[in-house]
């Protein structure tokens, strides 16, 4: 069977203007215990790559810009 | 070479003592080990990043089982957890840790992890049990895993994020040999010969599935799903009482702890709808959690944590713990829905059910040196069958495992493994990969876990159970023949899926062993209503024998420290009485 991707908003926001990826950090991607961040091959900053959150915070509490905001998703709210 | 993509590759490396599992329990047993031996080469397996890994990811508020000099004794503790545990309690593992883990606090405060004391210098012990006092709360509980990291670096312990433990490796005379591993970023495999193997994977906390309409839950770190629990079987350790799942009271909706054991012991209590209490303690027990589901049902829930007859400043410095330290998400749900803890009620419900002896029974069996049925093998924490250890349990089984596992491997060489058993691992855990069509993980995941909670989710009803095996068959052949991962990450939940699939068929079989009811909700078994002490007063061990689960008796061990005849039903009653 083919496969489809549905749409999901996903808890984890990064404001671009802050994040320091583009200059090599690498820590939330790095801390994640789900393993769910990665740096955009188009934009060189996180995001979020996979919807798989428990949303513990270890990126937010360790960016070291404070761009990573851990958000409640709308079916938890 | 992007992240996640594929990559075919097999190398082989060697240490004295492999530690699998950097949450809690995992660098403890590192640590000691390394410390017991620093000639030695220790080596700390983690799929995630041990900065941040494990149920302590974002630290901890406290010690809910700290056994502290002037407040209780290892006799009392043994006692308390023994009757909490309907008497199916191998004592000494229990009385052990309770005479050492006030070592473990004060070495824990030495690492800069700070617990709450009073104005006299003492450590403020708070009562939430039914019977002592054993509850620590921790101020700066948000740095304990920073702490740790510490001491592991300076230790030089080596640590290796990112490996998934697939397999554990053993001699044709049964000894351990090592684990075959797969990094969760590039799918290269790893094996790693050890002469002893410490297992520390964490609860199998993603069994049922939370009603959220999101697979992962808030309560446990969505990463312990069962591995060391599916790993322990297939090397053929003995799992010991999986009947009696654990069930929690959470926060509805946000699936995480409200927390009980942080605002008990401040006056905050459990009522229903009518804001009464309606059971006599907290702590969480299968008779507690009972009592909570026949509430909500009774027409007499919600069931809610309430905080507000409080005085404001108490409830200020709830709140401050509550949404500081282990879930501060907390606080975010709660604004976002406009609860304010000192007007309304925090609403409570019956979590999915899941397997940890972290908080109920049901983990790898264990002896009082942490060591399992499998010579060289040992398994600390959640996944070990020590009852209602938490994470002060962790830490001191953990150091327990870790100086037993190095004297192990100081007495040991390397043990031979048969080749083809790392060729036949390396095509199980590829097999997703090599398809080109078929099932994503994550949807046979969904079907696997809705399947638990459809049939397995307590009261426990015999005919429910038959069915939920068979349609449980239907799904691991589906995961065996169809499912897909398309690049490394797929294929990190790929293989979770199969260690919760191995779990939810260990929990039917234990549960259809066992013919009768114990430990309150746990294991309430509708067709055997009764709690049957004639037949059934023993653990149960689940294992793989000659290729298939197997159950068997085993008699508890005699006690350490003696139970009366009145105190042995004290958790029976928790429901309050109405009183003239």
């Amino acid at each position: 069977m083919p496969l489809a991707s549905y749409q999901t908003s996903v808890p984890v926001v990064v404001d671009d203007a802050k994040c320091i990826a583009d200059k090599g950090c690498t820590v939330c991607v790095d801390v994640c215990p789900l393993d769910v961040l990665r740096i955009s091959d188009m934009t060189n900053k996180a995001y979020m790559a996979y919807d798989e959150c428990w949303y513990c915070m270890p990126c937010e509490a360790d960016c070291p810009t404070g761009a990573v905001t851990v958000n409640i998703p709308y079916l938890l709210r | 070479m992007a992240l996640d993509q594929i990559v075919d590759g097999l190398s082989e490396v060697s240490c004295d003592v492999l530690v699998i599992g950097g949450g809690t329990a995992g660098p403890m047993a590192a640590l000691k080990a390394k410390l017991k031996n620093p000639k030695a080469n220790v080596v700390l397996l983690e799929k995630a990043n041990v900065k941040r890994s494990g149920a302590i990811s974002m630290g901890m508020d406290g010690l809910n089982n700290a056994v502290i000099p002037g407040y209780a004794t290892p006799e009392q503790y043994t006692k308390e957890i023994t009757i909490a545990n309907d008497g199916i309690v191998d004592q000494k593992a229990v009385y052990k840790y309770a005479q050492n883990c006030y070592k473990i606090v004060e070495e824990l405060d030495s690492f800069g992890i700070r617990f709450l004391k009073n104005e006299n210098g003492d450590y403020a012990v708070k009562k939430v049990h039914h019977i002592g006092s054993y509850v620590l709360p921790m101020p700066n509980g948000e740095t304990v895993k920073k702490a740790l990291y510490r001491q592991l670096r300076r230790a030089r312990i080596l640590i290796s994020n990112r490996y998934m433990a697939t397999r554990l490796l053993k001699s044709a005379d049964g000894r351990i040999a090592g684990a075959i591993s797969v990094n969760t970023r590039t799918a290269e495999m790893l094996v790693i010969k050890a002469k002893a193997v410490i297992l520390c994977m964490g609860a199998a906390g993603r069994l049922g599935l939370p009603t959220s309409g999101y697979m992962f839950g808030t309560y446990e770190n969505a990463a312990n799903s069962g591995d060391g629990y599916a790993m322990a079987y297939h090397a053929g350790a003995a799992l010991a009482n999986l009947e009696c799942y654990q069930i929690n009271p959470l926060i509805k909706d946000y699936n995480g702890p409200a927390c009980a054991y942080v605002a008990g012991p401040f006056g905050a209590f459990t009522a229903n709808n009518e804001g009464s209490r309606f059971i006599e303690c907290d702590y969480w027990s299968g008779q507690m959690m009972l009592e909570f589901y026949n509430e909500l049902l009774s027409g007499k829930g919600p069931v809610f944590l309430q905080l507000k007859h409080l005085h404001p400043n108490t409830i200020e410095e709830i709140e401050t713990t509550l949404h500081k330290v282990e879930r501060p998400t907390r606080g975010l749900f709660q604004q976002g829905r406009g609860v304010d803890y000192r007007k309304e009620s925090i609403e409570m419900h019956i979590s999915e059910i899941g397997f940890c002896s972290g908080h109920s029974a049901s983990g790898v069996f264990v002896d009082d040196n942490a060591r399992t049925t499998v010579p060289g093998l040992y398994a600390a924490g959640d996944m070990a069958s020590v009852p209602h250890n938490y994470m002060l349990g962790a830490f001191t089984n953990g150091a327990v495992a870790g100086v037993d596992a190095m004297e192990f491997a100081d007495n040991h060489d390397f043990a031979e493994f048969d080749a083809a058993d790392v060729a036949v691992e390396r095509d199980r855990v590829m097999a997703p990969t090599k398809r080109e069509d078929g099932i994503p993980p994550n949807q046979v995941e969904y079907k696997t876990r809705r399947l638990v909670n459809d049939y397995l989710q307590p009261p426990k009803v015999t005919r429910k159970y038959e069915l939920g095996m068979r349609r449980l068959a239907e799904a691991r052949q589906d995961m065996q023949e169809h499912m897909i991962a398309r690049n490394a990450h797929e294929l990190l939940r790929a293989l979770e899926v199969q260690s919760i699939m191995d779990c939810a068929d260990m929990a039917v079989h234990a549960s259809l062993y066992r013919e009768e009811s114990r430990w309150g909700l746990y294991h309430w078994r509708t067709d055997f209503p009764e709690k049957d002490n004639e037949n059934w007063f023993c653990h149960t061990l689940l294992s793989k024998q000659d290729g298939k689960m197997t159950s068997e008796k085993r008699a508890v061990e005699p006690y350490v420290v003696p139970i009366a005849d009145d105190e042995k039903d004290l958790y029976d009653k928790q429901r309050i009485r109405a009183t003239a």
